[in-house]
């Protein structure tokens, strides 16, 4: 689109922006309204902000429990995921078979089993071994479901490491648990951290189990804003506080490696 | 031999732990398929045959949820391939403060699904207080009820916003690898804008516009918390699609057997959609 001015360019890229964010924008300002000033009409834009929605949501409904619980299942599901995924990758990427192949595609295929197709048995599950609403069951099938995609980013990942250098390591005598220790450690890095952030951000959202396996006790922050959509009462301003608080850390992580998440998502089919 | 089993054993924990998550549900929804089983029902489980297949597909929400889910597929892809490109195109060359509008064009994407939704329930379209009724009555028109009136479109909105932006940074993405040379060539040649578009932009969008639908099909064709957490499915059934339907099977009508059978049904056209999007993605690994 060269061909336009520039002026009309950037004017109309602009405005469908923030046409496009100006739902989050009008979630941040309501955040910092009263419940009157959020319903009121003509919307208010100038407001002198408050901080009282964010004492009230922890009072109400004790925000930090389910922010607890949403670090607690996101993180311990990354660490997990990685613990499992890394050396099948790592594996995979370095010591190539003629079914490494076969294996990565089946991998693949059962992160496209829909979740609500294993709800029931996972449920029934569940309920049966006591882990109906708790961290535990969450975290597990958190993994489970991250764990094809935190293969493929990692075995993509490995296989960008230079032979040459493993080769040279190899000539020196390593074994492969020094290999692993001093020469691929290092260089893993990146890969590690970039589809340990995908984890976390998709552990962070995930909607669907948390619904429907979790309350009271392990609910994540995805329940507790879900338990906002009754529609009795003045709610809006903590209703806009609530999902600030829930959504902004894993937006702004979002911005920051958004290029490695595509990629994550796309199982490395988009360059 | 180590050179061998130390691979193998790498990879068995990954293989054997991807292996139960698939088989051991895959294995009792089609047991639980072909049982009568209801949870407020104690008692044996006798063998239903096809009994459970024939009441969810002659169940009269099940044509509105193909129906439904249809079309909220097709719509969010349309919306997010066609603006997609659209955004892409306009943010691909340089212009000030193209940095930040590409960061900010992305975050919605990262917003979790029940916040999603209940932003644009509440605060956008609540017939009274929501922006989009200022907006309306502003232009003189008459204030829409957006999750009664217009339940399905309500929800493809909500849903359409979340993935635009997604369709939208792979576009960004592929199109920096387009060869500008190529276009500076036609551009001497008197192709014009459009013949640009048609003839060399489009066809090397075509694998990422693949990939866009193929990735959109499998999320869109299991769209739950948006639903849960606005309509409710409603009014009627006129927002509930195959995912919901299951649900309400199994957690609201206790019926495992026929929510089962549901299920694998989902599972079936969830894995017609992924064989092809599983080519596509193989492609890549030579």
């Amino acid at each position: 689109m060269k061909h336009l001015p520039l002026v009309v360019r950037t004017l109309s890229a602009w405005v469908i922006t923030l046409l496009i964010v100006f739902p989050l924008i009008w979630l941040f300002l309501t955040a910092f309204k009263t419940e009157l000033q959020a319903i009121a009409v003509p919307p208010e834009l100038f407001f002198s902000p408050t901080l009282e929605n964010f004492t009230e949501v922890q009072a109400r409904s004790d925000y930090l429990q389910f922010a607890k619980n949403s670090v607690i299942t996101s993180v311990l599901s990354t660490i997990l995921g990685l613990a499992i995924a890394a050396p099948a990758a790592y594996s995979m990427a370095f010591f190539p078979t003629k079914s490494t192949r076969n294996i990565l595609m089946w991998m693949l295929s059962t992160k496209f089993m829909p979740a609500v197709g294993a709800l029931l048995p996972i449920y029934v599950l569940a309920q049966s071994a006591g882990l109906l609403d708790t961290l535990t069951s969450l975290t597990i099938v958190f993994t489970l479901s991250n764990l094809p995609i935190m293969v493929w980013m990692l075995y993509s990942g490995f296989k960008d490491i230079p032979n040459d250098i493993l080769e040279a390591a190899r000539m020196d005598g390593a074994t492969i648990m020094g290999e692993f220790r001093h020469v691929i450690r290092p260089l893993a890095m990146g890969p590690l951290a970039s589809t340990g952030l995908l984890c976390l951000v998709l552990s962070w959202n995930e909607a669907f189990w948390s619904l429907n396996l979790s309350s009271a006790q392990a609910g994540t922050l995805a329940v507790l804003i879900a338990s906002y959509s009754s529609p009795e009462g003045l709610f809006w301003a903590k209703l806009s506080a609530a999902s600030l608080m829930a959504i902004a850390p894993i937006v702004v992580v979002g911005w920051f490696s958004q290029k490695q998440l595509i990629q994550g998502l796309t199982f490395g089919a988009v360059k | 031999m180590t050179q061998r089993t130390v691979p193998r054993a790498l990879m068995s924990p990954a293989v054997a732990t991807l292996l139960l998550w698939m088989i051991v549900p895959l294995g009792m929804t089609i047991y639980f398929s072909s049982v009568f089983y209801n949870l407020m029902q104690p008692g044996e489980h006798g063998f239903a045959g096809w009994m459970n297949y024939e009441f969810f597909i002659t169940d009269p929400d099940f044509g509105a949820a193909v129906m439904n889910t249809l079309l909220l597929l097709g719509s969010v892809i349309l919306i997010s391939v066609v603006g997609g490109i659209g955004l892409a195109l306009l943010v691909n060359e340089a212009f000030p403060g193209r940095g930040i509008v590409r960061v900010l064009l992305i975050s919605p994407f990262f917003v979790m699904p029940t916040a999603n939704a209940l932003l644009w329930k509440h605060m956008m379209m609540n017939p009274v207080y929501g922006i989009l009724a200022q907006v309306w009555i502003f232009f003189g028109l008459e204030p829409v009820n957006w999750l009664e009136t217009f339940p399905l479109l309500s929800i493809i909105i909500m849903v359409a916003w979340q993935w635009l932006p997604f369709a939208c940074l792979i576009f960004i993405t592929s199109l920096q690898s387009l060869d500008r040379d190529q276009m500076e060539a036609a551009g001497m040649d008197g192709a014009n804008a459009f013949q640009k578009f048609w003839f060399l932009t489009l066809p090397h969008l075509a694998r990422p516009i693949a990939v866009v639908v193929m990735i959109e099909m499998i999320f869109l064709l299991s769209v739950f918390a948006e639903i849960f957490t606005t309509t409710g499915g409603g009014p009627g059934n006129a927002s509930t699609n195959v995912a919901f339907l299951i649900y309400k099977q199994a957690l609201l009508n206790f019926d495992v057997g026929v929510a089962s059978a549901g299920a694998l049904f989902a599972i079936v056209l969830a894995n017609i959609v992924a064989i092809f999007l599983i080519r596509i993605i193989g492609k890549n690994l030579d």
